[in-house]
């Protein structure tokens, strides 16, 4: 292939529409799945779990979350788009990055109603909590049934019930963070700011160019902020509402089945 | 004085010429390879723990079903032989090596479809407690298997590519010249999607 054949003569632009038509399709496969976006702990994207149903599971989550630090997060999805649960349900966990970066201690429970397949897949730090075993038999016995009669809502919520009442017990006594004895450690970014604000009262003694520096941007904030009276708001931490994963991983533990 | 300056300068030198050589890409051949033996490591320990299951799998079903000794014997066998076969991270740049193993693991995974679809003639077998939890976990291994084997493949493919593309090739070719592709798996295999196991 050189380059000025293929912008040179008529023929030459039909390789070039050739060779565009064939990177669309090598990039298509990696775009084909269409996967929900992570808007809360109930992905309901099938429309199958009733409200008030939905707002107890979310509760109970965001309590085991807090509690736990387990990220539980259930999804239902339209279609698997022709791929078996088992992949589709470990590529969507790692999408989402469920549960902690370090403990990897996320949950993602997955129906997709229209293949009738269920799958709970745990994250690499809650296989030895939420085994193989133990996964198949929520699914096989607090799940599938209430499915196969049509009842999703109760079926998803004794799901969630059961998988909370396995991982909270087991993982509270493993987070010593959260119990009253425990003494937080300090962090190293305290330190750095720590040595930030040092090295900003001695810049502030010494050196009187900046200390005109910062009487200027401080009275400049004061100034644009006084005008569009508490315009500013935000910034990089944004309060309620957010929810996102917390950057996990999945090697593929947990069961699946179908009804 | 003089001296002390161009010591400070030789020692922003020496930091700089670090800093320039890893922005160009020397790191990333190196980086490359630990994940991609590391991510090796993992399909090598999930067949491990399908091999552990099936010693527990094979003496439940021999309770509830003696008469399939020729299954069961060649499940024992094939188990023997794929545990037998080992890789370890140096040796993965031997394609002839790396589908022995394949070989040997795949022999194993025949066993199992068998013994598993002989175990369906036995009722009291099927709702036999410890065979659920076993038939289980080795669902659960086998799909941790083909998580495993899909890392494995993306991260070789990474490692090789950077050896063969501007500017990986520049340090393939002059620091790097014993790193070798590594094999990646024969995709006859059709391992791609996890094995069904169905009970």
């Amino acid at each position: 292939m050189n380059a000025a054949g293929i912008f040179s003569a008529n023929g030459g632009r039909k390789r070039l529409a050739a060779a565009l038509v064939v990177a669309l399709l090598a990039i298509a496969p990696a775009l084909a799945i269409n996967f929900p976006a992570l808007t809360g702990r109930v992905v309901d994207q099938a429309n199958i779990i009733q409200p008030d149903t939905r707002v107890a599971i979310e509760q109970k989550l965001a309590d085991l979350e807090a509690k736990s630090g387990i990220q539980l997060v259930v999804a239902t999805v339209n279609s698997l788009e022709g791929q078996e649960v088992e992949p589709y349900a470990n590529e969507l966990f790692r999408k989402w990055a469920l549960g902690e970066k370090q403990k990897n201690n996320g949950v993602l429970l997955l129906v997709a109603p229209n293949e009738r397949r269920v799958r709970i897949e745990v994250g690499y730090g809650l296989e030895g909590t939420l085994t193989d075993a133990l996964s198949k038999v929520i699914i096989s016995n607090a799940m599938a049934p209430r499915f196969k009669a049509g009842n999703f809502s109760e079926g998803t919520s004794r799901g969630v019930d059961i998988t909370v009442l396995t991982t909270d017990a087991s993982e509270w006594q493993k987070r010593p963070s959260l119990r009253l004895d425990y003494q937080q450690p300090v962090d190293p970014a305290n330190w750095i700011l720590l040595a930030a604000l040092f090295g900003f009262f001695i810049l502030f003694i010494v050196s009187p160019t900046f200390r005109w520096l910062f009487f200027n941007i401080v009275l400049n904030v004061l100034a644009s902020s006084g005008s569009s009276r508490g315009g500013y708001s935000g910034g990089s931490y944004s309060g309620g509402g957010g929810f996102s994963g917390g950057g996990g991983s999945s090697g593929g533990g947990g069961a699946s089945g179908s009804w | 004085m003089v001296v002390s300056m161009a010591r400070i300068r030789g020692f922003f030198a020496v930091i700089l010429l670090g800093l320039t050589v890893a922005g160009c890409g020397y790191n990333t051949i190196p980086t490359l390879e630990v994940q991609a033996k590391a991510k090796w490591s993992d399909v090598q320990n999930n067949y491990q723990r399908r091999a552990d299951l099936i010693p527990n799998l094979v003496s439940t079903v021999q309770g509830y079903a003696k008469q399939e000794r020729e299954v069961l014997t060649s499940v024992i066998e094939a188990r023997a032989k794929a545990t037998s076969v080992k890789i370890d991270a140096s040796q993965l740049t031997d394609p002839e090596k790396v589908k022995q193993f394949q070989d040997a693991q795949n022999q194993l995974s025949g066993a199992l479809g068998r013994l598993i679809a002989v175990s369906e003639n036995y009722p009291d077998l099927k709702s036999n407690q410890n065979f659920l939890a076993l038939q289980s976990q080795l669902e659960g291994t086998e799909n941790r298997i083909a998580v495993a084997r899909r890392d494995y493949i993306e991260s070789v493919r990474a490692y090789n590519t950077e050896l063969r593309t501007f500017p990986g090739v520049l340090w393939a070719s002059t620091f790097f010249r014993s790193n070798k592709p590594m094999a990646e798996f024969a995709a006859s295999t059709g391992s791609d999607k996890p094995p069904q196991v169905k009970f």
